[in-house]
């Protein structure tokens, strides 16, 4: 039983050391040159924003509307293997697709009426 | 390549893979359905009921909905009961992904029996807008214009309503949970709601919100875990369902042998952090501080609940071939959490926290419940689930109405004093401390001896399990009296705190889990007698 474990040990070792070894030599080897663009914030090869207003606090509104989106992203998803096997499925699974999307619609009704789509 | 193969994959040409809809048996899952159908229109009523009536509709609809789920649930019971003799047997409800038998029906029925007492509880506003347990808005800032603002328009958050159903619906699914998947998502479908209820306390918000974070992140943390054990354990016997995975366990000797250990000790983490076993307990005493105290309630008792309903489900159906190589360090787990839950109950100043300390305590006693490996294990936990939880709800409850200043007075120094002032709240709560600490007459001697006996009777392990226990009870005696001397033989030093009068609802939860503890503390035998006949599980 204790052998099965070895090789997992194995990879372990050579998953850590691989880590250690290469930041390691990077900090004993590599060159250290700091200027003002090294220091700044790394945001995909595009312009740092500067920060918000208030001490760098994003409006929650941001995380609302990711959250939604994701909501109905995540039923498109679903929908897309319903239609492509809804031939071999038949009417029970449309009886389900129609109870699922009822389902967010109820919640697609309470972010609408109590303010949740409303930017200001 | 890729549609080809898809379109060839989702047709039903090719062998074994047939698309043909899986069957429901809807009777069994009724009163899952009804408890999600109510939460859904719980929702739709958080939309377009205008505020003033809100409040009434979502209490009135959320009561109906568990009684109707509790209804039909008894309804299923007693008829299978009549069929097959003993509350046994009720088939695959999905395919195996979900089974009604004997454990699932009767943890289920608690399930609602504690959500009918919990919302009693938090339905409580102690005669007026603006005294329940609830902010009025829980994404405002603590103590900003914005939450005065709400607070004057009188707003609430009565959506606490619609999702306390969403987790009784994911707790009821747990314990009845076939495959460690819809486990899974049943441990979501609960938790999700609990880590929002824990942040919306009127009072205190700053200590609310981060209770409820900490059980967030600690949460999905150990639910990564559960699922990352749910993988090992497919790997192992290439099936999520429990009884597959039984039924390779005594084959052994592949070369993926060594999956089995590792997985079940991180289903097990999974598990254990639910019920807040030792070594993942270290949520419990702030979340049970900072959760609205009805809330603290309901989440003690049926959360508790659920989770050792799954536990058993997994050992029972699914792993218990292997226990020799699981079950000391389980042991060990249950031993700890006996003696750091007793221990350090004794060190708190905070009636909740105390409270959550000896609710970790009470997990271990449990547990060596579900390591005595027989039927009558089964059932002594089921019964001590039902005990202490019907206590729990009730003692919450009461920390709920002692009041300082308009605050829950939850230091223990505030509690100084009361028996004399208010005799009556402080003799039940007196009582319930006594059902906790295990005294004769109690409910919880009972809970105490159905868990103990059969570990007694199944080894060593279990013998030296039973010594902690009777020890870890011991010190917890000590905490719960000094309370009770505390409340009746110390002078009070401030007049503030008062007992609120509660309202009907609040009053009938109290009342009925003190009842509840006194009955099954004297006539235990009907309850022992259906949770032994409810103690088979279906393999």
């Amino acid at each position: 039983m204790t052998n099965s474990y070895i090789p997992l040990l194995f990879l372990l070792a050579i998953g850590a050391g691989f880590a250690v070894l290469s930041v390691g030599t990077s900090l004993v080897v590599g060159p250290k040159r700091y200027n003002r663009a090294k220091m700044e914030a790394y945001e995909c090869g595009i312009q740092p924003t500067p920060h918000a207003s208030g001490g760098g606090r994003v409006p929650i509104k941001y995380y609302l509307t990711a959250m939604l989106f994701i909501v109905f992203d995540v039923e498109s998803i679903f929908l897309y293997p319903f239609a492509v096997a809804f031939n071999s499925l038949g009417l029970f699974a449309l009886v389900e697709m129609v109870l699922f999307i009822l389902t967010v619609f109820v919640a697609y009704a309470y972010v609408w009426r109590r303010g949740g789509l409303d930017w200001d | 390549m890729i549609p080809a193969l898809g379109a060839q994959y989702l047709g039903a040409q090719l062998p074994g893979v047939d698309l043909v809809p899986a069957t429901f048996n809807y009777a069994a899952l009724s009163p899952i359905l009804v408890v999600l159908g109510v939460a859904t229109v719980g929702v739709l009523v958080e939309a377009f009921v205008p505020l003033r009536s809100r409040y009434a509709a979502q209490v009135g609809l959320t009561l109906a909905g568990l009684v109707a789920a509790f209804l039909l649930l008894v309804l299923l019971a007693v008829n299978h009961q009549t069929a097959t003799a003993g509350l046994k047997v009720l088939g695959g409800a999905v395919l195996g992904s979900v089974i009604i038998d004997g454990p699932a029906l009767f943890l289920q029925g608690t399930i609602l029996v504690f959500a009918i007492l919990g919302v009693l509880t938090m339905a409580e506003r102690l005669g007026g807008v603006g005294a329940d347990a609830f902010t009025p808005m829980g994404s405002a800032t603590p103590g900003s214009g914005q939450e005065a603002l709400a607070l004057r328009a009188g707003s609430m958050t009565s959506e606490v309503f619609p999702l306390t159903l969403f987790a009784v619906a994911g707790m009821m699914l747990f314990p009845s949970a076939g495959d460690l998947l819809t486990m899974f998502i049943s441990l979501e479908v609960l938790s999700l709601p609990l880590y929002l209820l824990t942040g919306l306390a009127r009072r205190r918000r700053l200590i609310s919100q981060e209770a409820s974070l900490k059980y967030f992140l600690l949460g999905a943390f150990s639910s990564a875990f559960f699922l990352f054990g749910t993988a090992l354990l497919y790997g192992y016997s290439g099936s999520v369902y429990l009884p597959d995975i039984a039924a390779a366990i005594p084959q052994g000797g592949s070369e993926l042998n060594g999956l089995l250990v590792p997985g079940v000790f991180l289903v097990a983490v999974g598990l254990l952090f639910k019920v807040g076993a030792v070594p993942f307990h270290s949520w419990i005493p702030d979340v049970y501080q900072g959760a609205p105290t009805p809330v603290t309630g309901f989440m003690a008792a049926a959360t508790k609940l659920a989770a050792f309903g799954a536990i058993l489900r997994v050992v029972y159906v699914g792993i218990e071939s292997a226990r020799w190589q699981w079950s000391p360090a389980i042991a060990v787990v249950a031993i700890l959490t006996m003696v750091v839950g007793a221990v350090l109950s004794v060190t708190q100043t905070d009636v909740k926290r105390l409270l959550a300390y000896s609710s970790i305590a009470h997990a271990g006693f449990i547990l060596v419940g579900v390591l005595a490996f027989d039927r009558t294990g089964v059932s002594g936990v089921m019964f001590y689930l039902v005990s202490y939880g019907l206590t729990t709800i009730a003692a919450f409850a009461i920390v709920g109405l002692v009041r300082a200043d308009g605050a829950e007075a939850t230091h223990l120094s505030q509690w100084a004093g009361l028996g004399r002032r208010h005799p009556w709240t402080a003799g039940t709560f007196a009582f319930l401390l006594l059902a906790f600490a295990g005294i004769p007459l109690t409910s919880g001697f009972t809970a105490k001896f159905a868990v103990f006996e059969p570990a007694l009777r199944s080894g060593a392990t279990g013998t030296i399990m039973v010594v902690v226990g009777l020890l870890a009870s011991a010190v917890t005696v000590f905490v719960y009296v000094r309370i009770i001397v505390l409340m009746y033989f110390t002078d009070s030093q401030n007049d503030a705190v008062a007992v609120v009068t509660p309202s009907v609802m609040t009053t009938i939860a109290i009342t009925f889990g003190a009842a509840m503890t006194l009955v099954l503390g004297v006539w235990p035998t009907e309850l022992l007698q259906l949770s032994a006949s409810a103690s088979q599980f279906l393999r």
